[in-house]
């Protein structure tokens, strides 16, 4: 088996073996989907319409933004990067193959509420099933670079909490998985548009189910795209393999960057 | 003699005002095992880190195989095998799982038999946060051994393993030794480094204060014999008599021991002693220096010879 095979068949298996890993990537998820098909099915039955792709976006930002960040933070603080880098495991790898790992969870998850929810809540299935799967792929992508950029310039677990409840917490309430992006006032609609989750909220909305949103899905999916293709090349250039690696690098705070497609889709769209 | 198989030269580590390795130099030939000693923060992880390419250095410079380890670190990384004094492998990866994930990253087929070696074959499918500090130990050597390395580099290889896991190792350096493989050893424990270096270089504040086998070193101290007695009736013990050649004196629970620059003359003298005074020998014993008594002295007199 060559090198990517067994890292990735690793690093999947960690994903269902690692307790904390195996809670934010699938009971966590899946949990929360059949609480609030059954609460919000009753008290706001306008949830039900978006209920796929809501739930999907949760699931990405659970095991991504909540799941991945602590671990490079943990390995690298536990000296497994040292490891990994005296027998030639290269920083991309490291980043990378979790990174695909966690499109792999949230495809089962995302199979498992867009099977499911139709059934069980009477939730709209999508008119275009190939968009659903892309725009999940690309969501888990996207979110998978931030949390893995997230790890990497932070500088403790703690760190971590606090730089991924900064994109989570927001993502909840804004991105339109349980308010309409619609109904936010204008200031907080254009906050949203700092998030990936509304991105991939409103990509879900124009090309999965054919619905006219607030801005276009095209653009949305271009936007997701380079965001997440510049938080991983962010995070490659701010990999630290521990913590007293001296080599010089760029300041963190350049993490920053990987927020501009999104302030640009916010200015432009 | 041949060309060395690690050549290092004025290697130089600065930590903002702290100099970890202030200029050292040494050679190690293929097939030696070389003894890294010091104290804590003399300077040996940071030699080692700059050796195995994980810190680049400030000055200097060093070969490992030909290949320079601050250039061309990938390149080394598959001549050589590292067991590191603070690394660790994923909570939940098997003892399986590493040594097909790193064998694959090396391009070699797992080698079983060294889980085997090293008293792990029952704990293949154990994850990592099961075993215990000594299992984790033997299981990163394994993992260092795996792509069959011709120099390894072993930070306090027997930290936490048990006499019986230690001897094993041993045994099994010895035979790594044999075959060709050169060793690169830093550690706390002199008997270890002792019985195992074939050269060993003491190093202190960033400086190697002296180098050489634990025979010449031991040699080059102040020279003593440590000759220890023990009498039936203790004529020794509260006693004032002088014998030829002795630099000092100490009693040691029921033992009087002597400090001889000449231990023939002395234990001649204490025999005739003993007998003068109508006691009996029980015990006697003539010592050379341990290394770990060189180094005391050495690390004592803040690295003077």
């Amino acid at each position: 088996m060559t090198a990517f095979a067994q890292h990735f068949s690793f690093e999947f298996r960690t994903g269902l073996r690692d307790r904390s890993l195996l809670l934010l990537n699938y009971l966590f998820p899946l949990g929360f989907y059949v609480m609030m098909g059954y609460l919000m099915g009753s008290i706001n039955p306008q949830f039900i319409d978006t209920m796929i792709p809501a739930m999907i976006v949760f699931a990405v930002l659970s095991g991504t933004i909540l799941g991945r960040p602590s671990t490079v933070v943990e390995a690298r603080e536990a000296g497994i990067f040292r490891s990994f880098r005296v027998n030639g495991v290269p920083a991309l790898s490291i980043l990378a193959i979790p990174a695909l790992t966690s499109i792999f969870h949230t495809l089962i998850v995302g199979a498992a509420i867009a099977l499911t929810a139709g059934p069980l809540f009477k939730a709209p299935l999508p008119v275009h099933w190939p968009a659903l799967v892309g725009i999940t792929v690309l969501a888990a992508f996207t979110c998978a670079g931030l949390g893995a950029l997230i790890g990497v310039i932070s500088a403790n677990s703690q760190v971590t909490i606090l730089w991924s409840q900064l994109i989570y917490l927001p993502s909840m309430m804004l991105s339109g998985m349980m308010v309409p992006m619609s109904m936010l006032p204008k200031g907080l609609a254009s906050l949203a548009k700092l998030l990936p989750a509304t991105y991939a909220m409103q990509a879900f909305q124009g090309l999965a189910y054919g619905q006219p949103g607030q801005m276009d899905p095209r653009a949305c999916v271009a936007i997701l795209a380079a965001g997440g293709l510049l938080a991983f090349a962010l995070g490659i250039l701010l990999f630290r393999w521990d913590r007293r690696n001296e080599t010089r690098r760029p300041h963190p705070a350049l993490a920053a960057l990987a927020l501009l497609p999104y302030a640009l889709g916010a200015a432009l769209l | 003699m041949s060309d060395p198989v690690i050549s290092v030269r004025n290697l130089k580590k600065v930590y903002g005002d702290f100099v970890a390795v202030g200029g050292i130099s040494f050679d190690v030939q293929r097939g030696e095992i070389f003894g890294l000693l010091g104290p804590n923060g003399a300077g040996k992880t940071t030699t080692l880190e700059c050796l195995e390419g994980l810190r680049r250095p400030d000055g200097g410079s060093a070969s490992i195989l030909g290949v320079d380890p601050g250039r061309e670190p990938r390149k080394l990384w598959n001549l050589i095998g590292v067991q590191l004094q603070t690394s660790g492998l994923p909570a939940a990866m098997s003892a399986n799982e590493a040594l097909r994930f790193f064998s694959a990253y090396h391009g070699v087929a797992p080698r079983y038999d060294l889980l085997e070696r090293l008293g792990l074959h029952d704990k293949l499918n154990a994850q990592y946060c099961q075993l215990s500090v000594g299992q984790q130990r033997r299981l990163a050597l394994a993992v260092a051994l795996a792509h069959g390395p011709r120099v390894v580099f072993l930070d306090e290889p027997t930290a936490g393993l048990d006499v019986e896991s230690r001897s094993e190792l041993h045994a099994l350096m010895q035979e790594l030794r044999l075959g060709g493989t050169t060793l690169i050893l830093a550690t706390h424990d002199m008997a270890e480094a002792e019985k195992l270096a074939d050269r060993v270089a003491i190093l202190l504040r960033g400086k190697i204060v002296t180098i050489g086998t634990p025979r010449e070193i031991t040699a080059t101290g102040a020279g003593w014999t440590k000759v220890s007695v023990r009498t039936e009736r203790a004529s020794l013990l509260q006693n004032g008599a002088s014998f030829p050649a002795v630099r000092r004196r100490l009693e040691q629970e029921d033992y009087a021991v002597f400090f001889s620059t000449d231990p023939g003359p002395t234990v001649s003298a204490i025999i005739a002693h003993v007998e003068a005074q109508a006691d009996r020998l029980i015990d006697l014993r003539v010592e050379r220096p341990s290394l770990e008594e060189r180094f005391l002295e050495i690390t004592q007199n803040g690295g003077a010879q």
